[in-house]
């Protein structure tokens, strides 16, 4: 997986390096990418709302249809701006899952069945932090 | 202050922030959670779903300049991420339930000790030191380049560096920040892992425990887009700036200068969490 690993359990030699650099590349684009969207959604939230009393003293929550994935998507699609800034957030926090994502194939590739048990439940875990129902 | 001035002071701070963090390697998250609370005045619960989601902002954004320079040690990455993910949700859990006084005192508490931290460079470890049981079977050992060819390395005391990754995980799901400081403690401190291998590990792991955090967070309905809109964009900006006029910076000048500007609003965190204010 990475040139650290001195060669310790790498079968086939894929090369680590350039698929290191190729996942550090795609994680910017993707970073770059929810920040583009995150700053459309910001502008156009401005221009409908830049003269309301801004009030984040009081803590109230934020209602349900920005809350859960399936919502967010729904209203960024409707091009609410809030929606469109909420499913940037979900893109970016979309980022570190894809990277983990990328290392299931790395170590499955090295044939390192155990690192690929150990990251598909990292996975798990972060995909259930996403969908649980209550928010745990 | 109406909607426009307040996302513009949020965004120049959050700018500065990011600059700050990037420079110092120190990461904008820790002070962004006091920049908000303190001196902004927002509720301390949309500060730290902001804050996470900027932390996660930083780790992604950097991680192409990280993996370039080959060090990270992805097996120890893993492994320990498990302890770190469980301790996020564990973390975020209890933030639900906890006094947001409490948070603010612990908040101070670990910026005061990232604070000290940034101060004390540690030295790495003798390199020649036997294997260890636990770590072999867990193919931890690595190595990494240095201007003498490769140098492998023996990770040390893999329960102990389990364990306070567990703690940095709590902390950043309770706190909304990376938990760099402590990260590097648990690699570089208990289990003797080179000081370059552990920063850019540790990079990954923050984008990755921060995940698991916002994911809690956003379906809590912490993470405001208004807030949160900002925050991120500032300190993305601050932390590319950052690392563009690294090279020239003073970098020892402006550790010690950031460490202060920690120090006082931690200070100020645990104050103001004692007085019930925040």
């Amino acid at each position: 997986m990475t040139d650290a690993d001195g060669g310790a359990a790498v079968g086939g030699k894929v090369d680590d390096k350039s698929v290191e650099v190729f996942l550090g590349k795609l994680l910017r684009w993707g970073v770059l990418l929810a920040a583009l969207v995150v700053f459309v959604g910001g502008m156009w939230f401005l221009v409908e709302s830049y003269a309301v009393e801004q009030n984040y003293r009081t803590f109230r929550g934020e209602p349900a249809e920005l809350r859960g994935v399936p919502q967010i998507v729904h209203q960024a699609m409707a091009l609410d701006p809030l929606g469109l800034i909420q499913f940037g957030l979900l893109l970016l926090i979309a980022t570190p899952v894809a990277r983990v994502l990328f290392s299931v194939l790395g170590f499955a590739l090295e044939h390192d069945w155990m690192y690929v048990v150990l990251t598909l439940l990292v996975l798990a875990l972060l995909v259930y932090t996403l969908t649980s129902g209550s928010g745990i | 202050m109406n909607t426009l001035e307040f996302t513009l002071v949020v965004a120049l701070g959050s700018f500065l922030a990011g600059m700050l963090g990037s420079l110092t390697g120190l990461g904008g998250g820790v002070v962004i959670v006091p920049l908000l609370t303190l001196v902004f005045g927002v509720d301390i619960r949309y500060a730290i779903g902001a804050s996470l989601v900027s932390v996660i902002a930083t780790s992604s954004g950097a991680a192409a300049a990280y993996l370039r320079e080959g060090y990270s040690n992805m097996r120890v990455g893993m492994f320990l991420e498990i302890a770190t993910t469980v301790g996020a949700v564990c973390g975020a859990f209890l933030a639900g339930y906890l006094h947001t006084s409490i948070i603010a005192i612990v908040f101070g508490v670990v910026l005061l000790y990232s604070a000290y931290a940034s101060t004390h460079t540690l030295a790495d470890p003798p390199a020649d030191m036997a294997p260890d049981r636990i770590a072999t079977i867990l193919r931890l050992d690595g190595s990494y380049p240095t201007s003498d060819g490769l140098k492998s390395y023996h990770v040390r005391r893999v329960p102990l560096g389990f364990g306070l990754m567990y703690v940095a995980g709590v902390l950043s799901g309770l706190l909304g920040i990376g938990s760099g400081a402590v990260k590097v403690l648990a690699m570089d401190q208990a289990m003797k892992i080179p000081f370059k291998v552990s920063t850019t590990t540790s990079n990954f792991m923050i984008g990755v425990t921060a995940a698991a955090s916002a994911g809690i967070y956003l379906r809590r309905g912490y993470i405001d887009p208004g807030l949160a809109m900002p925050v991120m964009l500032g300190v993305l900006a601050g932390a590319l700036v950052g690392a563009k006029i690294l090279p020239g910076a003073k970098v020892r000048t402006l550790r010690i200068v950031f460490g202060v500007v920690i120090a006082a609003l931690a200070i100020e965190m645990i104050f103001q969490g004692v007085r019930g204010k925040l």
